[in-house]
């Protein structure tokens, strides 16, 4: 089997908006989603800059005891998961009789856990934790929640890969479609924002602490970067063979058309250039495509000194001397960490579908390697057909994705 | 506590925590029904009741409470062991 893999809806949930159409605006207005939150200083943070997100409310739409098993990121994924089915005009019908599966990038849930160990310290009785806390702290919480509440009967997993979580699980996905396993995914990529989630993250200096001028803190490949903020959100796209979305009449959006990946083998945290080099060069020998044809990079680039440097260095090894629009939209929604390699490509179509490349924001001074990217500061405005996007994460993982407009 | 005195409180915190109308809940009506409890929603009605009065309540003494007033009388009885 050798089937072609469609994107056939998109729905999301971010810190530029909480649907397609305000965050296509945020993009083109290359409007920052960062603040600063005192809050965060009171539990000692070095950084209390991080993405602005409001909890959506789902009383009213989801029963108490379908709701009470969703952690914060599982209600931003049902709000990106249902407008993603409307988008690709799949019902509840249609899900009671057809085995759509999931595949969602997720790997933490940690306030649900924190939640739960200080009741079991301050009560002494597992049975004061309460009922959701189990499901909401799994790992694959978001996975589990949104295949019960959407019915799906196909693949039922989560995907943790780090930073690449999102990525990984829409190229993973796109693997069944092409082999023939499943015609239809759900996949996705969902990140909490509380701040027990990022705490030690906070604690490894990895964050930005430019707190003075929080849309200026996110700065991938800028010469002045001094780390990441962390955001989050959840973000759907649903794919699938095209023989299906055709036989279903279904909007055809972009094509999947390469998934590369590979692992550094080497440090935990620190990025090498070798490890991207591969997955780039094996997205684009999956994928079939002539390099010349990639009209923009996604980069994963996080605003740290060593990722973007070496992100830097494998784009430019890669591409050569060729120069297409590189730019992070990590500048505008800071490190969407497990969420970012779907709102990645979700961010990519709609610009792809809407003709500008997004600025990377306070891009002012490139560095030695960044030097060598045609990174813009502020938008342009272009037609292109097709994007190559990349996320990298903890442990050395690489996920790259090209996809291509239909 | 006496009984008339814990009943609206009882109600109260059960109406609110399970999403439904206070009038729903009746001394005959069945808790199970009326609350739409599970096995696992099951866990967090003992564990209110048992934050409000005190108690420890083990999962075999609750099976036999069907109807409201069957909780009403069961919680008197925990509060006079």
């Amino acid at each position: 089997m050798n089937n072609r893999v469609v994107i056939t809806g998109m729905g999301i949930y971010s810190c530029l908006g909480y649907n397609l159409d305000d965050v296509r605006q945020s993009l083109f207005d290359g409007k920052s989603g960062i603040i600063f939150n005192p809050e965060r200083k009171e539990l000692g943070f070095r950084s209390g800059l991080t993405a602005k997100i409001d909890m959506p409310d789902l009383k009213g739409i989801l029963s108490r005891n379908q709701r009470v098993y969703i952690p914060e990121q599982g209600n931003y994924a049902y709000m990106a998961t249902a407008d993603a089915l409307k988008n690709a005009m799949i019902d509840m019908d249609y899900l009671e009789d057809h085995e759509v599966g999931i595949l969602y990038g997720n790997d933490s849930s940690a306030e649900a856990v924190v939640k739960s160990v200080d009741i079991m310290r301050e009560k002494k009785e597992t049975t004061k934790i309460g009922s959701g806390a189990i499901f909401q702290s799994m790992n694959s919480t978001v996975s589990m929640n949104l295949a019960c509440l959407f019915k799906l009967k196909g693949i039922n997993m989560t995907v943790s890969g780090a930073c690449a979580s999102g990525s990984h699980a829409i190229g993973l996905g796109s693997l069944l479609i092409k082999w023939g396993l499943q015609d239809c995914i759900v996949c996705g990529g969902a990140q909490e924002v509380n701040p027990y989630s990022i705490g030690s993250f906070d604690g490894i200096s990895a964050f930005s602490t430019r707190e003075n001028d929080p849309t200026k803190a996110s700065r991938p490949f800028d010469r002045d970067r001094d780390g990441l903020v962390p955001g989050g959100g959840a973000a759907t796209v649903i794919i699938e063979s095209y023989d299906s979305a055709v036989k279903r009449g279904a909007p055809i959006l972009a094509e999947i058309c390469g998934y590369g990946f590979s692992s550094n083998g080497d440090h935990i945290s620190v990025p090498n250039v070798d490890g991207p080099v591969r997955s780039l060069e094996m997205a684009l020998r999956e994928a079939g495509v002539n390099i010349r044809d990639i009209g923009y990079v996604n980069a994963h680039a996080t605003s740290t000194p060593v990722g973007d440097k070496n992100e830097a260095k494998a784009i430019a090894q890669v591409f050569g001397d060729l120069k297409p629009e590189v730019t992070s939209t990590k500048s505008m929604t800071g490190h969407e960490m497990w969420m970012a390699g779907a709102s990645e490509v979700i961010y990519s179509m709609l610009m792809m579908k809407n003709h500008f490349i997004a600025p990377n924001l306070n891009f002012e001074n490139p560095d030695e390697d960044s030097a060598k990217l045609n990174i813009p500061e502020k938008r342009v405005d272009k037609h292109f057909d097709m994007f190559l996007s990349n996320s990298f994460g903890f442990g050395g993982t690489n996920s790259t994705l090209i996809v291509r407009n239909l | 506590m006496k009984k008339e005195e814990f009943i609206p409180k009882v109600n109260d915190a059960l109406a609110q925590e399970f999403e439904v109308e206070i009038e729903e809940i009746t001394p005959d009506a069945d808790i199970k029904e009326t609350l739409d409890l599970d096995s696992l929603s099951l866990v967090d009605m003992v564990a209110i009741i048992e934050d409000m009065f005190e108690v420890s309540i083990k999962n075999q003494e609750i099976a036999q409470v069907k109807t409201f007033n069957d909780l009403y009388d069961f919680i008197e009885g925990k509060i006079n062991e």
